[in-house]
């Protein structure tokens, strides 16, 4: 039987991997941007599991409002990545370098 | 008050933006590159009415809208006038400069004003959808804004390092909102501190959503440890949008922060309270201690932000009217002094200069020593010399936190201060006692120059008469902030 804690222990833990791939990785901006994708689904999951065992709708509401930001969020990101590689050449995470004081 | 019909009319100021914002956009489509102003000068009309449209919200008692999820108070409202007032001195000393680097066109305005909107949202939400709603509206927005000179690698670094980080504290807000939402079974501002004060949420599951709320807050106002951003974007960013970031968004920050501390989580005040104590401490030493190593005016004031938001973090710490009171001052003042401040770079600038190294600041008094006055208002102001208006909002801080029975967090306060004054009056003397190497003569606009004085000189008189707008702040968070 799936109780409340088993999906909080998931979404943790998608909840951890995607910070760890935001500071870990090093190599491509990519990546960053899926990890991004990957905590807002983790949150998903917390509210979507909160909302079927409270009996409560307004975390799956809010769920729709987050989908739809975080799908904005990325067209954002991939037209910045864009940009980016047009001046830079490169999404290489260490070739982003210009900015030191 | 109304809790159920959908009383529109509180977000009148807000429905007419997103109009005005919509015409524009379209209106702008028509318009020639040699006819730009007219997008400009539409602009300006556009937050004029929007002012007065506030102004006029001001009187009335609060009320909610849209089912709770918004409110429409005297702290939102004054909020929002300051946030109006900063977009419009960002159209104001931004348009000689944007205009010298191809980049006055309808981009610059309607993003920010979908900035703003989003600010403006944030100010009145009462709901967590609705404040998660603004905040990503302004954050989007945002993160196109420091792209826009697009052919320019710092900018579009700027840009994606922003993003990044501005995403992870999204995540990171929302992962603790979904804590809270599960703690105390609402997503209201109300319900849940009702919910709380009456022990009906989870205290283990709340403070651990906390944790995460304060850290995505944190990452929003650029406080230590999770400042990273700051400089680069101040930086890289084109000088009108990190004005647009170091003035308005900060006080749309500090309301955001407010709606979700004050206001839906006081029952676990002396739980954020020490959170946000650790983050003052270390943003006044970092912020005043790093900023004396730049050599970049722009990087410089990032710091500088940095400290200035750690008085802020220290009067939202005190967690009552008094405090928050002092801290919306500080919020308010510094948005008037950073605008000035950011305007006056622009004011050196030309086409192909940024005017963003100290140095090029060498010996200003000699090529305008009107305009030296100016920055040396600016300067003194943020660091916090007495009769103009900085030292009157640190010393309202310093008072709230010594009320609180804190001295030792006040004389810290005040030697951090005094390490910051070493920087500020850097530039002073780079101006009045070093030989110029730039000769160009300053060729501003008469609009930007006459503004940009009377915003300096203003800094001034608040200084000499702060009781007026401090009891404004004050009147406005007593009669906003309900449970206390």
């Amino acid at each position: 039987m799936l109780t409340l804690t088993h999906y909080l222990v998931l979404s943790a833990i998608l909840f951890a991997i995607s910070v760890f791939g935001i500071f870990v990785n090093r190599k491509n901006l990519i990546v960053l941007l899926m990890a991004i994708e990957l905590m807002l689904l983790a949150v998903n999951m917390n509210f979507v599991a909160f909302s079927q065992f409270l009996g409560n709708a307004s975390g799956q509401v809010f769920v729709f409002f987050i989908l739809t930001v975080a799908a904005a969020e990325s067209a954002i990101g991939l037209a910045i990545l864009v940009v980016l590689f047009r001046n830079l050449r490169s999404i290489n995470v260490e070739d982003l370098g210009s900015l030191k004081g | 008050m109304t809790w159920t019909s959908l009383n529109a009319g509180a977000a009148t100021p807000e429905i007419f933006l997103l109009i005005a914002v919509c015409a524009v956009l379209l209106i702008d489509l028509f318009v020639s590159d040699a006819k730009r102003h007219v997008t400009y000068l539409l602009t300006l009309g556009a937050l004029a009415v929007t002012a007065c449209l506030l102004v006029n919200g001001l009187a009335q008692p609060p009320q909610l809208a849209f089912s709770g999820m918004f409110v429409q108070d005297p702290l939102a409202g004054v909020a929002k006038l300051a946030m109006v007032l900063g977009a419009a001195l960002v159209f104001i000393y931004g348009r000689a400069y944007a205009e010298a680097r191809g980049l006055f066109r309808g981009e610059l305005f309607t993003l920010s004003l979908f900035s703003l909107l989003g600010m403006m949202v944030m100010a009145s939400a009462m709901n967590f959808v609705t404040l998660y709603v603004g905040l990503e509206l302004q954050s989007l927005a945002m993160y196109a804004l420091i792209a826009l000179n697009r052919d320019n690698v710092q900018s579009s670094e700027a840009s994606m390092k922003y993003f990044v980080l501005g995403a992870l504290a999204s995540g990171l807000l929302l992962y603790g909102m979904s804590m809270v939402y599960g703690a105390s079974q609402s997503l209201d501002v109300l319900t849940i501190a009702h919910n709380i004060t009456a022990g009906g949420a989870n205290r283990v599951l709340s403070v651990f959503g906390l944790v995460f709320i304060v850290v995505g807050i944190g990452f929003k106002l650029g406080a230590v440890p999770f400042h990273m951003w700051m400089p680069d974007v101040y930086q890289g960013a084109p000088t009108p949008v990190a004005q647009l970031i170091g003035t308005s968004s900060k006080v749309a920050a500090f309301v955001f922060i407010l709606r979700i501390l004050a206001e839906s989580l006081q029952g676990f005040a002396p739980d954020w309270s020490q959170m946000l104590m650790l983050m003052a401490v270390l943003s006044l030493a970092l912020g005043n201690i790093t900023a004396i190593a730049q050599s970049n005016i722009k990087r410089m004031f990032a710091f500088s932000a940095i400290a200035h938001m750690g008085f802020v973090l220290l009067g939202i710490m005190v967690g009552n009217p008094y405090g928050y009171g002092a801290a919306f001052f500080y919020s308010i003042t510094y948005l008037l002094t950073s605008a000035a401040g950011f305007g006056l770079i622009m004011l050196m600038s030309r086409a192909g200069f940024e005017a963003d190294r100290i140095d090029d600041f060498k010996g200003l008094n000699q090529r305008s020593p009107w305009f030296a006055f100016m920055m040396l208002i600016v300067m003194f102001s943020m660091a916090g010399v007495p009769v103009f208006v900085g030292f009157f909002a640190k010393l309202a801080i310093l008072k709230a936190v010594v009320s609180m029975g804190l001295t030792w967090l006040a004389v810290y306060g005040v030697l951090m201060s005094l390490i910051g004054g070493f920087y500020y009056l850097r530039v002073v003397k780079v101006m009045y006692f070093d030989e110029a190497e730039d000769t160009h003569p300053i060729v501003a606009g008469i609009d930007a120059r006459a503004i940009l004085s009377v915003n300096c000189l203003l800094l001034l008189v608040l200084g000499l008469m702060p009781d007026r707008l401090m009891y404004l702040v004050t009147a406005a968070i007593t009669h906003s902030i309900v449970q206390m």
